[in-house]
């Protein structure tokens, strides 16, 4: 019975070591201060050995995911609180299967709505448009971690904050709210880390850029690069110097995804006050 | 405590308190504080709580004793609008409190509550928040934000609680790191911190140790004093140690209310009988 969980374990694991493992083999090669401190270029760069990286890609990634935890964070608390707080509400079953549904939504549609939605009126692809998308993208997780986060906390508690007096939103904004801070930012930081390694809703939203953006404006109205995307164009291109720098890109991502990860943990497993 | 007077629109004063106070009540002289009206409570199609009119004497411990399911924390939930919560739950009748009623139109619940607090069979510390901030919880929340005021509170609330000592020199540490009696009296400190008129306690001591019991069963009798007390419990001869007055439930009716020695030694009726001796419940 114990080597079969043993097994099984390990079957759970091994996709795991053996895609880190390659995607840290094939690109550590390209690894070099040169990939933080310099953009992409033409490929005429790769080619002729100047120098080339993905800064303004990683610049990107940032910009566009944060624009996504911006618009849904507030979106996807609200939902959550919803949920857990007011269970009785009659919206709530129908928000529980929208939610549903949205989770399991293909990304890529989710990419087409944001075209539809941002890129269409606003004439021009950008780093708000793939936001928008990975908001898309977040907006469940978040619904869902912030409902389990509050249900955590029992509901004596709830009826103790009534019970001296404080109206509902104030127990919720001030007693649960804080006593589930821990589960929240879990929560986020896993919403995060999956938008994180999107690449399908960014192709007609983010649209990738092989340049740093001269302005803010530029970072966030026009084309910027992100991650996820620019590991696919990479792959996809006919250089073999760029291959390279796609696999760098992947360690990257890796390392951005863990790291969300990593923080989680610590975060779940500060003991104080709880 | 001056809190209400700015939200309080509903005439239920602290006046009433006052001037008993100056009068200072002889043993039978006693007030009403709270009363019930036939007061029903429905779940559903189920009558959790029939019809039951009950008086509940001011600075009087008032007990609750009944067979489990007999409605007596429903009855007491229904005294501060804690089911105001649940959306299936029907109220009929009154409860009046300072002779006005709690479920009378335009009363605000929150204002309700904080005139009758309420204690729960479960420790409830407010999680994220230290053992000084749980108890001022009521007011700081509410905007009160004067130290030296929220300081003097503090103090006092857990000084009535009979936790001040233990706990004076570590105001700062979560109230969670405490033991579970003395979460029990950080619950009470901090339903006494709001100076609620009447303090409703769902069987306090029922997941406590015979030891914190003892602390608790004694703070009781120190409460009396300030407040009005009505006392859910299980535990028959705890309602004969902390009560005035107790009532009788069964199937969500009162069978018989009076004062504690009477109920307890010759009881007028066969079914209250039966349950204190033991024979059924």
């Amino acid at each position: 019975m114990k080597a079969f969980f043993a097994l099984n374990t390990i079957a759970v694991l091994a996709p795991l070591i053996i895609i880190i493992a390659y995607v840290v083999v094939q690109g550590i090669g390209a690894i070099s201060i040169d990939l933080f401190t310099q953009e992409l270029g033409s490929p005429s760069r790769a080619l002729t050995g100047r120098p080339t990286g993905l800064m303004h890609t990683i610049i990107g990634t940032f910009v566009v995911d944060a624009i996504a935890l911006i618009i849904a964070v507030p979106f996807g608390l609200g939902a959550g609180i919803m949920l857990s707080e007011y269970p009785d509400h009659k919206l709530n079953p129908l928000m529980r299967v929208m939610n549903d549904t949205l989770n399991g939504m293909p990304a890529v549609l989710k990419g087409l709505l944001a075209w539809a939605l941002v890129v269409k009126p606003m004439g021009s692809f950008s780093g708000f448009s793939g936001g928008v998308a990975l908001a898309f993208v977040m907006l469940p997780i978040l619904a869902r971690s912030t409902e389990s986060a509050l249900m955590n906390i029992p509901w004596s508690i709830r009826e103790a904050g009534l019970a001296i007096g404080l109206p509902r939103w104030r127990v919720v904004m001030s007693v649960i709210i804080p006593a589930s801070k821990r589960g929240l930012i879990t929560g986020l930081l896993i919403a995060l880390a999956r938008a994180v390694g999107e690449a399908a809703p960014l192709l007609f939203t983010a649209f990738g850029n092989n340049y740093m953006s001269s302005s803010l404006k530029g970072w966030i109205f026009g084309p910027v690069d992100t991650l996820p995307q620019r590991l696919y164009s990479l792959a996809i291109s006919p250089y073999e110097q760029w291959h390279k720098l796609g696999w760098a890109a992947g360690i990257i991502l890796f390392a951005f995804v863990i790291l969300s990860f990593i923080i989680a943990r610590v975060v779940v497993r500060e003991k104080k006050f709880i | 405590m001056k809190i209400e007077n700015k939200q309080n629109g509903q005439n239920i004063t602290f006046n009433t308190r006052i001037s008993e106070d100056k009068n200072a009540p002889s043993a039978d002289a006693m007030s009403i504080r709270m009363e019930s009206r036939s007061l029903s409570v429905i779940y559903g199609q189920v009558c959790g709580v029939k019809d039951v009119s009950l008086p509940i004497y001011d600075k009087r411990v008032t007990a609750f004793i009944g067979p489990s399911g007999c409605g007596k924390t429903t009855f007491l939930r229904a005294l501060n609008r804690m089911h105001d919560l649940a959306p299936n739950v029907k109220i009929k009748g009154e409860v009046l409190l300072n002779n006005e009623d709690i479920y009378g139109s335009g009363v605000d619940p929150v204002i309700i509550r904080r005139k009758i607090g309420m204690v729960f069979q479960k420790p409830t510390p407010f999680p994220a928040m230290s053992i000084y901030d749980n108890v001022i919880a009521g007011l700081k929340l509410v905007g009160l934000r004067k130290r030296s005021m929220l300081d003097r509170v503090a103090e006092q609330s857990l000084r009535h609680a009979a936790l001040w000592e233990e706990v004076k020199d570590r105001l700062k540490n979560p109230g969670g790191s405490l033991s579970g009696g003395q979460q029990q009296r950080l619950s009470i400190a901090r339903a006494l911190a709001v100076e609620p008129d009447v303090l409703l306690m769902d069987e306090p001591t029922s997941s406590l140790d015979p030891q914190s019991t003892t602390r608790i069963e004694e703070l009781i009798a120190q409460l009396k004093e300030k407040v009005t007390i009505v006392i859910v419990t299980h535990n028959m001869q705890q309602a004969a140690r902390v009560s005035d007055f107790t009532a009788f439930m069964y199937l969500g009716a009162i069978i018989e209310f009076g004062r504690t020695e009477k109920i307890f030694t010759g009881p007028k009726e066969k079914q209250t009988e039966e349950y204190i001796t033991g024979r059924f419940g």
